[in-house]
């Protein structure tokens, strides 16, 4: 944020739709203060009904990953089919399963 | 680099922000973007103009969300320009000192209660086609924006073109106002999908990068084939003396717009170029210490987010 | 007067209250000091206009004239209208606003919450539905206030004098006239004291907390029970009512 910037600082917004589910990241908005993040969000981003909890996070706290990190990040889980059930047989007789 | 950006646009694969890009695509996309989002924010005022003067409370209701709806878009679209390195307070300086471009549509006047109706229809109805488009645009947080904005958008044209039914088969003071104000937005609405494609450079540029997925002529011939039925259920008529059905292509032919005068508005010289200006500008003034005593509250409860 | 006059006239003074308070703060839309504060406002004047039009929509069938919603909106005259001169004041800029609508907000918030134990269901039941609304209203106008009142000398400044402008039109919500004798009687209406009691705590308060002086004001403002008002209503009225008034019959 420069000296001369009056708008605030950017939030990330998640929401989640539904009691249960997991918080999705919906968008972004500006805000002062943390109350402020929060309903803004909501004014901003369940006009709808499109949730019923939100998360707000300064985007300065998020830590994300880079696209050269695709390779060594993500590649290496493609040949682990021993982690997905279907990787396993079992008898067609038994149930439940 | 420019190999892996090229492949990944070919592969029809979203370029997200951390990705690199080549320097004229990501000018390129921030004018687009933030062009797009002045647009709905100064497409606020002329719809605005009239929520206090709506003629039934429905109407003023609908009318009140339809302008919170634009004022949404122009944000979730500043959001997704500021992923790309620049602030919003950067892009609103751009648009105050009059170096960023608006869509020119909104610098005529709404000048009666049939405005809003045609509006609703045309301006929004032009400016569906465009961002159907626009959701397939190769920039993932613009096209993650239009997305949510198409949804949202769904009930604007629905809502002008009721608005004008009402008039059109209402007294024959209210079909003569809206007949007057299809007279008014008809060309300018054409205008909007800008010029034609022979004079249009950047297009063709933004269709390679796939941020544009189609012609500006082309967007303009659906609008024109779209339009023209809705208009004679209405029983208004379009002037345009041109316009008829060319069997051979299967579709309309219609007259060619007042480029001068389209010239004209986007150079600043409008009927509301200044008025719609002056009132962003007189709007962001005022906001300035609510902004600062904002600002300053945050601080004293320690509450101000360091920026990386 | 019989009960049903008494009900006609108590449900058009809360529909007033609402269908001015959102025309003054749909002005806002499109001018909001910044962009996320713009759309927060007109999410607060739609849920106000919306308790307005239901609360038009029930006065209309209490006075059994056939006149919807609209015509009541529409087509009263300046002296018709009930709504409190407080909810006409002009926007002023937006410490004004902000002191307004809190002092708005506080009250609704203690009014619809006994209105919603009131033996009248379809007051009970808009009172239930608003009270959700309302509680995000008071919310949202509390934190401004605490953000002006601790802000800049300037923030400050002008939400004192907004507090200090408006305070003399804040007494007038809690008058009760025959309408409310009567009503309160049949267990429908509102018995103002405590409204005022609640109201008087939370607003002094929060003045305390933002370091705002209660003004001393010697007279409070009155007129508003018998459709007297202060010059604004009738601006807003011209405004508000000229097109149905242009074109009368006309659908919209």
């Amino acid at each position: 944020m420069s000296n001369n910037d009056t708008q605030g600082t950017l939030w990330e917004v998640f929401l989640q739709r539904k009691p249960g589910q997991p918080f999705v990241h919906c968008g972004s908005l500006h805000a002062f203060d943390k109350e402020m993040a929060l309903q803004n969000a909501r004014d901003l981003y369940t006009r709808r009904g499109e949730g019923t909890a939100i998360w707000v996070v300064p985007s300065t706290a998020i830590v994300s990953s880079s696209p050269e990190d695709l390779g060594p990040f993500f590649e290496p889980a493609n040949d682990k089919v021993y982690r997905h059930p279907t990787f396993y047989q079992i008898p067609d007789a038994v149930k439940h399963m | 680099m420019e190999e892996w950006f090229d492949a990944k646009l070919q592969k029809n694969e979203m370029i997200e922000p951390k990705d690199w890009m080549p320097d004229n695509y990501r000018k390129h996309l921030i004018r687009q973007i933030s062009q797009h989002a002045h647009s709905e924010i100064i497409g606020m005022l002329p719809e605005g103009n009239w929520i206090t003067r709506a003629p039934s409370l429905r109407a003023k209701i609908v009318l009140m969300a339809k302008v919170q709806d634009e004022g949404g878009h122009g944000l979730y679209l500043y959001t997704a320009a500021e992923t790309l390195g620049t602030s919003r307070e950067e892009v609103l300086d751009a648009l105050h000192t009059g170096k960023a471009k608006y869509s020119s549509i909104f610098n005529y006047p709404t000048l009666t209660w049939a405005d809003i109706g045609m509006v609703g229809w045309l301006v929004d109805g032009a400016a569906i086609m465009n961002q159907v488009m626009l959701q397939r645009t190769s920039y993932g947080p613009y096209s993650r924006a239009m997305v949510r904005i198409c949804k949202e958008e769904s009930f604007h044209q629905r809502q002008g073109y009721e608005s004008v039914c009402h008039l059109a088969f209402g007294t024959p003071e209210q079909k003569a106002m809206a007949q007057d104000a299809l007279n008014r937005w008809w060309w300018p609405t054409l205008m909007m999908f800008g010029p034609t494609d022979d004079k249009s450079p950047n297009s063709a540029q933004a269709i390679k990068w796939k941020i544009k997925r189609e012609s500006n002529d082309q967007l303009r011939q659906r609008f024109v084939n779209q339009t023209v039925s809705q208009a004679e259920y209405l029983g208004l008529t379009i002037p345009d003396p041109d316009l008829k059905w060319n069997e051979e292509r299967q579709a309309y032919d219609f007259g060619t717009p007042n480029w001068d005068e389209f010239a004209a508005v986007v150079a600043g010289n409008g009927p509301c170029n200044k008025e719609r200006l002056a009132a962003r500008v007189k709007a962001h003034n005022e906001g300035e210490w609510v902004r600062a005593a904002a600002t300053a509250y945050a601080l004293k409860k320690n509450e101000v987010m360091s920026a990386a | 007067m019989n009960k049903q006059e008494a009900l006609f006239s108590y449900t058009l003074r809360l529909a007033d209250n609402g269908l001015i308070l959102s025309q003054r703060l749909a002005a806002w839309t499109g001018h909001g000091p910044f962009l996320e504060e713009d759309l927060a406002l007109t999410n607060i004047a739609l849920d106000i206009l919306g308790q307005a039009k239901s609360l038009l929509e029930y006065a209309g069938q209490v006075e059994g004239k056939g006149r919807s919603e609209d015509d009541l909106a529409f087509l009263r005259g300046e002296r018709e209208f009930y709504n409190t001169q407080l909810v006409e004041q002009p926007n002023g800029d937006y410490a004004k606003t902000i002191a307004r609508q809190y002092f708005v907000d506080v009250f609704d918030f203690h009014f619809y919450t006994a209105l919603a134990n009131s033996k009248d269901e379809t007051l009970a039941g808009i009172a239930a539905k608003s009270i959700k609304e309302i509680t995000y209203h008071v919310r949202h106008s509390g934190s401004w206030m605490l953000r002006f009142g601790g802000g800049t000398e300037e923030s400050k400044q002008r939400l004192q004098d907004a507090v200090n402008d408006l305070w003399r039109y804040t007494g007038e919500q809690f008058e009760m006239n025959e309408v409310d004798a009567l009503l309160i009687k049949e267990g429908i209406a509102v018995d103002m004291t405590a409204v005022k009691a609640a109201w008087d705590k939370q607003v002094i308060n929060i003045l305390n907390e933002a370091s705002i002086t209660t003004p001393l004001v010697a007279v409070m403002q009155t007129g508003s029970r018998q459709g007297k008002h202060t010059e604004h209503l009738g601006y807003i009225l011209a405004e508000m009512q000229y097109l149905p008034r242009v074109i009368p019959g006309a659908k919209w």
